[in-house]
């Protein structure tokens, strides 16, 4: 099996007593973006972070490209050359503070042993992909403003043209406006990559905008998964799915005051 | 005045030499023990507790007992330079050790999180990431355990080990507060030019974030 879709196979995590995930069962086809929504503690961010290995799930499989990296005998060598295939946003962004713009947009190819020139080219070809000006390359993160520096956590994530791509939560420390240009620019770039992502989101507006599918977990469980038509109609009486129903009338409340 | 230089000038340029070679090696066995030693402990958090509780001991030790502790040691108590060197490499161990751990534990999870993400390996991520980071920090604690055993040194007259301890201690026994004073001055400034270059350093190392 040599697609590159992202396949969860009962995947439980405990961590001190407390059920984390239980029995999440997913499958993102490949060139595909998923968004998990749910409200904190659901459990997205830990069925996220299965993917590239920073957590390992207490049972169940978890199938990266048809390989289960859950798999607790995976060597660590193993371990990096996966996560170097796999693009990695955080809210936070985790810029290295001391390292350059390219520096950090081309810290994967850095580890790749690529040259500097090849670096210096790809840095500044990523940064004109997420809309920043190419003397940005020579700035530090703490001379970028908040929606600059998220639009480096995506140039760095995509720099080394990973198959995989990982978000969580990228744009919730980000404005209103800021973060609707990041929605479009980052609808722009999953487009034009077709590079298989997961997305983690409490909001069900970027979700249904950047997803083909949206899946709804509550305490660990998937409690629905539904192809983005299908989401549309759900906060209408009636709609097939109640979690999702349930979901979308809590967070979309008309404002009649 | 001049013409107590002209008399102990030669005397005091050997002993602040002497000095200087004391701390200067103490410094380097310390860090070639401390760094290591702290970066360990990050690695292995339940090891941090009591192996800083042992430095914190060490530290406790007043130096006069320290020295003459390791006196009947064999090997340590038959050069008095040598013992010298141990127990100072002992009082610097804390600092490095302490500021080593909370330097690199200090280093931001998001960062740590996106460098193990990124598929650096443990070694990549030690020397690309938490050490840069952790710099300005931990060269605080070298700088703290310089001064220190700059301080310290001046006991190790008292062993035979020489150094600028020794004016020292020939003054307080024939009541020249002169030869207190052309053993006190050069420690201090020894002190006050390591405490200010190591600071400068460390200022250039500062990350901002």
């Amino acid at each position: 099996m040599a697609t590159h879709g992202v396949e969860f196979a009962d995947v439980s995590f405990t961590v001190s007593g407390r059920s984390v995930l239980r029995g999440v069962s997913l499958r993102v086809e490949q060139g595909t973006t998923t968004a998990l929504l749910g409200r904190s503690g659901s459990g997205k961010t830990t069925l996220l972070r299965t993917v590239n290995a920073l957590v390992r799930p207490t049972s169940g499989r978890v199938l990266v490209g048809g390989s289960d990296v859950a798999d607790r005998d995976v060597a660590s060598q193993d371990v990096i050359a996966l996560r170097r295939r796999i693009g990695y946003v955080i809210q936070e962004t985790g810029l290295f503070p001391h390292m350059t713009i390219e520096r950090n947009v081309g810290m994967a190819l850095e580890l790749a042993g690529r040259t500097r020139e090849e670096i210096h080219a790809r840095a500044a070809g990523m940064l004109r992909m997420v809309g920043l000006p190419e003397d940005a390359l020579a700035r530090y993160p703490w001379q970028l403003s908040g929606g600059q520096r998220q639009r480096v956590g995506v140039a760095r994530a995509l720099a080394n043209e990973p198959k995989v791509l990982l978000m969580d939560e990228p744009f919730g420390a980000l404005d209103p406006l800021t973060r609707a240009e990041m929605q479009t620019m980052l609808r722009d770039l999953l487009q034009r990559s077709g590079v298989t992502t997961l997305i983690v989101t409490h909001d069900l507006e970027e979700a249904l905008y950047l997803a083909d599918r949206v899946v709804l977990l509550e305490d660990g469980v998937v409690v629905a998964d539904l192809a983005r038509d299908e989401v549309r109609g759900a906060g209408t009486e009636g709609a097939r799915n109640e979690a999702m129903r349930a979901y979308v009338a809590a967070t979309h409340r008309e404002v009649t005051a | 005045m001049s013409s107590f230089l002209a008399q102990h000038g030669g005397e005091i340029a050997r002993l602040t030499f002497e000095h200087l070679w004391l701390t200067a090696s103490a410094m380097l066995f310390a860090c070639a023990i401390a760094l290591p030693l702290g970066v360990l402990l990050t690695r292995k958090q339940s090891l941090a507790k009591p192996v800083i509780g042992v430095a914190n001991v060490l530290q406790t030790i007043p130096s006069l007992a320290m020295f003459g502790l390791l006196l009947p040691v064999p090997f340590l108590g038959d050069r008095a330079a040598r013992l010298a060197i141990v127990a100072l490499t002992a009082y610097a161990l804390l600092p490095i050790l302490r500021n080593t751990y909370a330097g690199i534990g200090s280093v931001d999870s998001a960062v740590i999180d996106v460098a193990n993400a990124l598929g650096m390996t443990g070694w990549q991520r030690l020397r690309k990431v938490e050490l840069p980071i952790a710099a300005s920090v931990i060269l605080a604690g070298v700088r703290t355990a310089t001064v220190t055993c700059v301080g310290i040194a001046t006991i190790a007259a008292a062993i035979g080990a020489g150094g600028l301890g020794e004016l020292i201690f020939r003054g307080v026994a024939s009541v020249d507060n002169g030869l207190v004073l052309a053993g006190a001055v050069p420690a201090a400034l020894l002190a006050l030019c390591a405490d200010g270059l190591l600071g400068l350093a460390e200022k250039r190392m500062v990350v901002r974030r």
